[in-house]
């Protein structure tokens, strides 16, 4: 143990004081609830509750010395459930990936990751020059904040997937033609906008989080503009719910909100009949994760389709079954399958085919390539499509 | 073992590169520069010799524009020095030869044992820095190594060569090696410990002696090579281009 | 100043590398055009056999010595170096390798001679083409006068052309200078890992480079290349991370390969790959970077996502081959 690491004692007081309310971890009552719901609790040496109770013993050493604290995707389930509140995943689960990682401790897809987001500003180690590519043949064009003459009501927080991923590219292009079909002043930052820092922050890398808050935060300052609006739960969640404690505060809306506040304006747009059966998928980021609770407006949305009929899933809404791609999960598949051998994904296809949805609705960048991949390993190809919101929304737009 | 790290920060391929006006160099004004990928394994094996038999690592670069945070996160990783070597046009590039010469004078000042750098950067066009430095400093020099230990007051090496075969090499010290890997992938530092050493540490800095710069040719042109011969593009999405390739592979015969 | 070009001949284990015959077709084409002699250097232990395939070389100079029965750094740099300050060549070329990289810079601060590498073309006329940047970024040149050292990388020169299966004349010498106080020793040669796959043996090959993203998605090459009847094999940030083993490392540092289809997933095609698969009858390349190099020398190519493409070749392969 090197003198960098910290002592037990000290690391169950920084616990306490990482988060608000973190005080909470004294009141743990053992119930076991977050364990039990933890999507690979099984595969975990310390599952949350486990965790708490090493930490109260002063025993770490064991639990650091595990790696499988990165079977944690941050999905919000444990802090969800516990009947007194802890806020488990932002404060025990965070900070004890944070201890891993000062260890040397992380596993190297996630380790490319942050170096990437340090060195680039994105995830997937693409140029900030070509941020923007993605729009780069639409008519009329995006408008780029810095080319703005004027200020604009919404600034549109695209988000690294959304920009670069060649999936989730063709959701963004989808969204520029729902806000021009709305008449939106809109501009996009460019390659000013960095990686929103939610899963860096999420996966105990507080200081790129920091960092990704100050370059953001300077971005937004140099312009005017009413509100922020994102295709994006992470972005959405972490804008709203840690960037003010970090000094920069700005009003932030999910599309599907912005969108469900104007469907008035909307829906006579929408005249191309689906006529399919469609299940929506509850993103963690955008309901369960810090009480966001946003489940209504993409139904509202999806109902406004015509020919759409809507079916629930048993898993839904803050009882969502998470994709596996938060908290750093989306670079962790290889780990969590060497170690869980099973795929939230996979267990989500599952149950939306059994639920009768020929198509599964998703309001997230990261959904759309998971949930298409688990799609293919779990062979529903025939019978199972993965569409985001705002692309049935586009579709419906078309003659 | 004392150890001295070269680190050589070269042109990050990630962003498009682009001729400068005069024909026979790379731009350099929009470029991304990043620390050489095998220096930074070669900076991790030093860090693990480091931590196998005690001693020092020095990390030491030219000033091409942009070394700080190199040279901080080398810190923040656990390297016990970070120096940095200021000239006039050293942001203009520098050739293998040129650097080499400036690190020859530089390191009069310091003692090691052992010189740990990359076998080959992306942009060497005159031989590599580390068997010129070797060369200079009268040192002994092994390359494209991927393990070095200590054996018998000296250190073995492994060394590689085509198809995966590797030999071992005893070598007197001090001695330079040129690393292709390290033991271990380059292990992962987090921001705050950089954003530490960075408020922490001192990067002393030293000016650069004059640089014995034969040696690398004169270049006629630099350009980037046009797309002339190129792949017969099959166009299409997933499913074209796979009907495409399959109808491709039948016409072969591989498909049996 | 001299028109003779030298090369210095790379062996390992008893056997010439293949790199040793595209020096010396880079070679032939220099002399010839200088209108000077062609020599191929020698250094080994009752290696006198090795001449046999040499034939392209008007002569070899062969230098006999038990500390040159192996190459190490010190021993072949200080031959090299004192044979070519005595004959002052117009050129010497070295490979542009874990052998020739070791002593080439030395013998140019030896001697004070300009080094150019990583060249891929030769001529009297035009000078020298190198490669740079990840092949991104060409560089030429006319040849440093009265000479120069030369590392050269395949691609430009076909290693066919600098094979003949004949000896020429050998003239045998002594080692110029003392061979003993050494200071780099071969203590042994490491195998690679025995079993399992050769690469070098299969005629269809499913190749995956960092465009694979997750190790995860190895299983899906997998997949595909059992569907083909072939062998998964990977560039290095592959096998460098440990996801694959080196026996399955194609390029310069790996095995060089020879199948009738080298499928190349993800991979930007760099000259130390390229280097290893050149040969290959049928390189179809699939990179989303359309101004990945590897575009350059495929036959074929597409810029659709590896991934997506995997589960579509795997269900039409299986189709076309009945089940």
């Amino acid at each position: 143990m090197t003198s960098t690491t910290t002592s037990e004692r000290t690391l169950y007081n920084e616990i306490l004081e990482a988060t608000p309310h973190g005080e909470r971890l004294n009141l743990c009552l053992q119930c076991g609830m977050c364990s039990g719901i933890c999507p690979y609790g099984f595969a975990m040496e310390f599952p949350p509750r486990s965790l708490i109770a090493a930490l109260r013993a002063e025993e770490l050493t064991s639990a650091l010395d595990s790696d499988l604290i990165w079977l944690c995707v941050s999905c919000f389930a444990c802090a969800s459930v516990c009947p007194v509140q802890i806020p488990l995943t932002t404060s025990l689960l965070t900070t004890f990936k944070a201890e891993s990682m000062l260890r040397g401790k992380v596993p190297s897809e996630l380790q490319a990751a942050l170096e990437n987001t340090r060195r680039y500003g994105n995830t997937l180690g693409e140029s900030p020059r070509r941020r923007p590519e993605w729009a780069s043949h639409l008519s009329p064009p995006v408008p780029l904040m810095a080319e703005a003459k004027e200020p604009v009501d919404v600034l549109w927080f695209v988000g690294d997937y959304a920009s670069y991923h060649p999936r989730t590219q063709v959701v963004s292009r989808a969204m520029a033609r729902l806000l021009r079909a709305l008449d939106v002043n809109f501009g996009i930052l460019g390659p000013e906008e960095n990686s929103d820092g939610d899963a860096q922050l999420l996966s105990g890398e507080k200081g790129l989080y920091e960092m990704l808050v100050l370059k953001n935060g300077k971005a937004f300052a140099k312009y005017q503009f009413k509100q922020v609006v994102t295709t994006d739960p992470h972005a959405f969640n972490v804008i709203k719910n840690e960037y003010p404690r970090a000094g920069v505060t700005v009003p932030i809306q999910h599309y599907t909100q912005f969108l469900a506040e104007r469907l008035d304006q909307l829906k006579p747009l929408l005249h191309r009949e689906l006529n399919a059966r469609v299940a929506y998928h509850d993103p963690c980021a955008l309901g369960r994760a810090n009480s966001n609770n946003i489940y209504d407006e993409p139904r509202q949305l999806l109902q406004a389709i015509p020919g759409l009929e809507l079916v629930e899933m048993p898993h839904n809404r803050a009882n969502t079954i998470c994709c596996g791609g938060g908290g750093g999960g989306n670079w962790l598949d290889g780990f969590v399958w060497e170690q869980a051998h099973a795929r939230t994904s996979e267990w989500r296809v599952e149950e939306a085919v059994r639920a009768g949805a020929e198509i599964l609705a998703v309001a997230c960048p990261y959904e759309t390539p998971r949930f298409e991949d688990a799609v293919k390993s779990t062979g529903h190809q025939e019978e199972l499509i993965v569409k985001d919101i705002a692309e049935l929304l586009s579709e419906a737009m078309r003659d | 073992m004392d150890i001295l790290v070269p680190i050589k920060l070269v042109p990050d391929l990630v962003e498009e590169l682009e001729i400068a006006a005069n024909g026979v160099a790379l731009d350099r004004r929009f470029m991304r520069l990043i620390p050489s990928e095998q220096d930074d394994h070669a900076l991790e094996e030093a860090l693990l010799l480091k931590e196998r038999h005690g001693g020092s690592v020095t990390v030491i670069t030219l000033d091409t524009g942009d070394t700080d945070d190199t040279l901080y996160t080398a810190i923040a990783k656990g390297a016990d020095r970070a120096i940095k070597v200021t000239g006039e046009s050293f942001d203009e590039g520098v050739t293998n030869h040129a650097a080499s010469s400036v690190l020859q004078a530089a390191a009069k000042d310091l003692t090691f044992d052992l010189v740990l750098t990359g076998a080959q950067a992306t942009d060497d066009l005159d031989g590599s820095t580390g068997p010129l430095l070797a060369a200079r400093l009268g040192l002994p020099f092994v390359g494209y190594v991927l393990a070095v230990s200590q054996e018998d007051g000296g250190i073995v090496v492994r060394k590689e060569y085509p198809g995966g075969l590797v030999a071992e090499m005893a070598v007197d010290l001090p001695a330079v090696l040129g690393i292709s890997a390290a033991e271990k992938p380059p292990r992962y530092v987090v921001t705050s410990k950089v954003m530490e050493a960075m408020k922490t540490a001192t990067i002393e800095e030293v000016a650069a002696s004059d640089a014995d710069a034969q040696g690398a040719a004169e270049l006629a042109r630099m350009y980037l090579p046009e797309s002339g011969e190129r792949a017969e593009m099959i166009e299409g999405g997933v499913d074209q281009v796979a009907d495409a390739m399959v109808a491709l592979f039948g016409k072969r015969g591989l498909l049996g | 100043m001299s028109k003779d070009v030298w090369v210095v001949v790379e062996s390992l284990r008893g056997e010439v590398l293949e790199n040793t015959y595209t020096m010396l077709a880079a070679g032939r084409t220099l002399a010839d055009g200088l209108g000077g002699k062609l020599t191929a250097l020698l250094l080994g232990s009752k290696a006198e056999g090795l001449a046999g395939t040499l034939g392209v070389a008007d002569g070899v100079t062969y230098v006999d010595h038990p500390a040159l029965a192996d190459f190490t750094p010190d021993a072949y740099r200080r031959t090299i170096s004192a044979l070519v300050k005595e004959a002052a060549p117009r050129a010497v070329l070295m490979g542009h390798s874990s052998m020739g990289m070791d002593v080439a810079s030395g013998i140019s601060i030896d001697l004070g001679l300009p080094l150019v590498s990583a060249c891929q073309t030769l001529s009297a006329t035009a000078g020298f083409v190198s490669v740079t940047c990840g092949g991104k970024v060409l560089a030429e040149g006319k040849l440093p006068d009265p000479a120069c050292l030369i590392t050269l990388v395949p691609g430009g020169h076909k290693p066919q052309d600098g094979r003949k299966d004949t000896a020429p004349a050998v003239a045998r010498v002594q080692p110029p200078v003392p061979l003993d106080d050494l200071k780099t020793k071969l203590k042994g040669y490491i195998e690679p890992e025995a079993g399992g796959i050769d690469i070098t043996k299969e005629s269809i090959l499913v190749s995956v480079g960092r465009g694979i993203g997750q190790q995860d998605n190895l299983k899906l090459a997998e997949e595909l290349a059992a569907a083909l009847g072939g062998a998964v094999s990977a560039s290095r940030p592959i096998v460098d991370q440990g996801w694959l083993p080196t026996s399955r490392l194609v390029g310069k540092s790996g095995k060089s390969v020879k199948p009738r289809l080298y499928l190349a997933l993800g991979i930007s095609g760099a000259p130390e790959h390229h280097e290893g698969m050149s040969d290959a009858e049928c390189i179809v390349a699939v990179n989303t970077d359309e101004k990945a190099p590897i575009l350059d020398y495929a036959q074929y190519g597409a810029t659709v996502d590896a991934l997506k493409l995997m589960p579509a070749l795997i269900a039409r392969v299986k189709q076309a081959k009945g089940g």
